[in-house]
């Protein structure tokens, strides 16, 4: 029965399958048939039966590795021996890993702050104006293509050639900028710019997103309160100001809190462009190169938990915001 | 305090042919409480927001004061509106939405809290001050609409509909705050309602629009008494105005049994175009019990009465055998005829009434054009 657990052939692959398939039917059937049975029940038992499967998963699937996760960043390489804090202390003093949380740091202040601003000045041009839904899906493309994608995009803006006889430029930027008369740049291995052109691939990413919830939320503004702050004087910047932003505030916090996470979590853009090389890894790609590069499971561990307590702040934040709003509403 | 004058002022929302107000010409007198009031897309909002400035105005002008300010914008009008939803900014405590329009125009802080302050007295609202609009009532939220408008001071109030989110109760003490709050004040004010009773008990005058054009501008009185055409005495009134298609017979009008008298002057007024036939129209409060025979008495089959305590009213039909049935109607709906009678001495369902109009309150209207003839 050995081929049951590990199938080779073809048939074999279609019998479990079958076999998977009646599993689940079964179980299905079961649990229509036991829902039918019972005419009264505790409500302890309907808790269980919608809490309990929930909370299983979740312990199994985001609990308990934490918690692993947790003791791991104490324990060495391999997890054979206790280290105490030493990755700790490793993650802040080794000036590799420093520059690593710098970059994090860069990362988590710009690209939500950037993409956020950008993302409402678009909304707020674009918003009643003819044009706008192909305006607003050209800026919104960016999020429907995936991270990888959009990296390799950019790698080709950014790509370097030298500036020589015969040698054409197939970087989008260098052309611009060898037309203009200047040299082509090393975009993507001059530190320390190369960490804010990266920041540029999620800039544009992430704009179209913040404009989507920001221009719902600005259409949701009602009319009369628009035309009331008009006969009160306000048109332009102080309509912006007083009434704009201040109406849209829930929309800002759960943008700038959502890509604020997004971003700590930054990983494929830095992996496709630069492989964390050129003094531009972030906690998400040093992580990986840890674990699965270096095998210093200990020191991955460390990283990732760093990488949650300083979630922590912004989801506290988040939630603050939408206790304030609360009031309002 | 200023005059508001509409002189063939002009609206055509775009897309639209038909102008949503059509060359309206009003004279609103410094101090004077009006009320535009019609049916739902008469025109009336339009009208009110154009004053505002929310709306352009395609020709015509529109002055307040001596001032022309078609095209100035709303801010520099010197008015205040209040809305319908009241337009609060949730954002703000209620005292900063009183202030917020003399925050804007750059007054110092004390001037701004005097004023609030002395507003929210007037208005009942000083403990509420700090809250924010979410944690008031619907009653609380008008009056601060209120109190922002009171607040800049301007020459004119502009009102759109804002009782029309309150409960039945609270709008008629409203009604009567706000009425008196005006003759305190003494501010021009001009009022949007589609609520008849609202415009009779609160308007020095009254101006009924429809379809855009405005229809009669006069006195509560004079719109009750002398509607000048057939929509207005439709309209004007609660329960609205008996009116039907008379065929005009030896100089009288004519509908199956009912045989109603009609002067020299109304004869004289019929032209060719009426094709025989008159429109007479009566109130519920303008018909007299009186019995068969006498002059002029129809008799009335009741359906239904409606007590009121102080008065009842008798909803029925020109009674059967009548052909013309049909041709008679009032605000309770087709073929339908409304009487007041003495609710202690109320009719039987199913009986038969004979009534006859009380002499004077007849009205007249042509046929063809549905204008008001003289009695």
């Amino acid at each position: 029965m050995d081929w049951l657990l590990r199938p080779e052939a073809a048939g074999e692959k279609i019998v479990v399958m079958v076999i998977a398939i009646l599993l689940f039917a079964a179980v299905m059937a079961l649990i229509l048939f036991a829902v039918d049975r019972p005419k009264r029940i505790s409500g302890t038992v309907v808790a269980v039966a919608f809490a309990g499967p929930a909370i299983i998963l979740v312990t199994i699937g985001l609990i308990y590795p934490a918690i692993l996760t947790i003791i791991n960043s104490f324990k060495n390489k391999n997890g054979s021996a206790w280290v105490g804090l030493d990755n700790y202390s490793q993650a802040f003093s080794n000036p590799e890993l420093l520059l690593v949380l710098r970059n994090t740091a860069i990362w988590v202040i710009l690209v939500p702050l950037l993409s956020t601003a950008l993302g409402l000045i678009y909304a707020v041009l674009v918003d009643r104006t003819r044009g706008e839904k192909v305006a607003k899906a050209l800026v919104f493309l960016p999020m429907a293509i995936s991270m990888v994608g959009a990296s390799i995009i950019w790698k080709f803006v950014y790509e370097f050639k030298p500036n020589q006889p015969g040698v054409k430029q197939t970087g989008l930027l260098n052309q611009v900028i060898v037309w203009l008369g200047g040299e082509p740049q090393q975009f993507l291995s001059t530190q320390p710019w190369n960490t804010f052109f990266l920041i540029v691939v999620m800039i544009w990413i992430q704009t179209g997103f913040a404009m989507t919830i920001l221009s719902a939320a600005i259409k949701a503004i009602p009319d009369d309160i628009i035309e009331a702050a008009r006969l009160d004087g306000l048109k332009g910047m102080s309509m912006f100001r007083y009434i704009t932003i201040p109406s849209v505030r829930p929309a800002l916090v759960v943008v700038l809190t959502t890509i604020a996470m997004g971003t700590l979590k930054v990983f494929d853009i830095v992996r496709t462009m630069t492989g964390g090389q050129f003094g531009t890894s972030v906690v998400a790609n040093e992580f990986y190169t840890q674990q699965f590069r270096q095998a210093n499971q200990g020191l991955a561990a460390t990283l990732a938990v760093i990488l949650f307590v300083l979630v922590i702040p912004i989801v506290v934040y988040n939630i603050g915001q939408m206790k304030k709003v609360e009031e309002i509403r | 305090m200023a005059t508001v004058t509409y002189d063939n002022a002009t609206r055509i929302y775009p897309g639209s042919t038909r102008p949503s107000v059509d060359q309206l010409n009003l004279e609103i007198a410094d101090g004077e409480f009006l009320v535009l009031v019609g049916p739902s897309g008469c025109g009336k909002s339009t009208s009110l927001r154009m004053l505002a400035g929310l709306e352009d105005v395609n020709s015509g002008r529109i002055l307040i004061g001596d001032r022309d300010v078609t095209d100035v914008q709303p801010k520099d009008r010197d008015i205040a509106m209040v809305f319908q939803n009241y337009a609060l900014y949730p954002h703000m405590s209620v005292a900063d939405n009183m202030g917020f329009a003399l925050k804007i125009a750059g007054k110092s802080k004390s001037e701004i809290r005097e004023r609030v302050e002395e507003a929210a007295k007037i208005l009942d609202l000083t403990q509420y001050l700090d809250r924010k609009p979410k944690a008031l009532s619907g009653g609380q939220r008008q009056r601060v609409a209120m109190g922002r408008a009171i607040v800049r001071q301007p020459q004119v109030f502009l009102m759109d509909e804002p009782l029309s989110n309150l409960d039945a109760k609270l709008r008629v003490q409203t009604r009567t705050q706000i009425a008196s709050l005006q003759r305190r004040l003494g501010v021009t004010t001009v009022y949007v309602t589609h609520d008849q009773t609202e415009a009779l008990t609160m308007g020095d005058r009254i101006a009924v629009l429809k379809d855009g054009l405005l229809q009669q501008v006069g006195t509560p009185r004079e719109m009750y008494d002398t509607p000048q055409n057939v929509f207005v005495a439709g309209f004007i009134g609660s329960p609205a105005m008996n009116i039907g298609e008379f065929n005009i017979q030896d100089g009288h009008a004519q509908l199956g049994r009912a045989i109603i008298p009609l002067s020299r002057e109304t004869l004289a007024a019929v032209t060719d175009a009426d094709n025989g036939k008159i429109q007479v129209g009566f109130r519920p409060e303008s018909l007299d019990l009186s019995s068969e025979g006498s002059g002029g008495a129809f008799p009335v089959e009741v359906n239904l009465v409606e007590e009121l305590g102080s008065d009842a009213f008798v909803y029925g039909q020109l009674a059967a055998g009548t052909e013309g049935a049909a041709h008679i109607s009032s605000g309770a709906g087709e073929s339908q005829i409304i009487v007041r009678v003495d609710p202690r001495q109320v009719p039987e369902k199913g009986s038969h009434v004979w009534v006859s109009i009380r002499a004077g309150e007849q009205h007249n209207f042509s046929a063809s054009t549905g204008e008001r003839l003289p009695n």
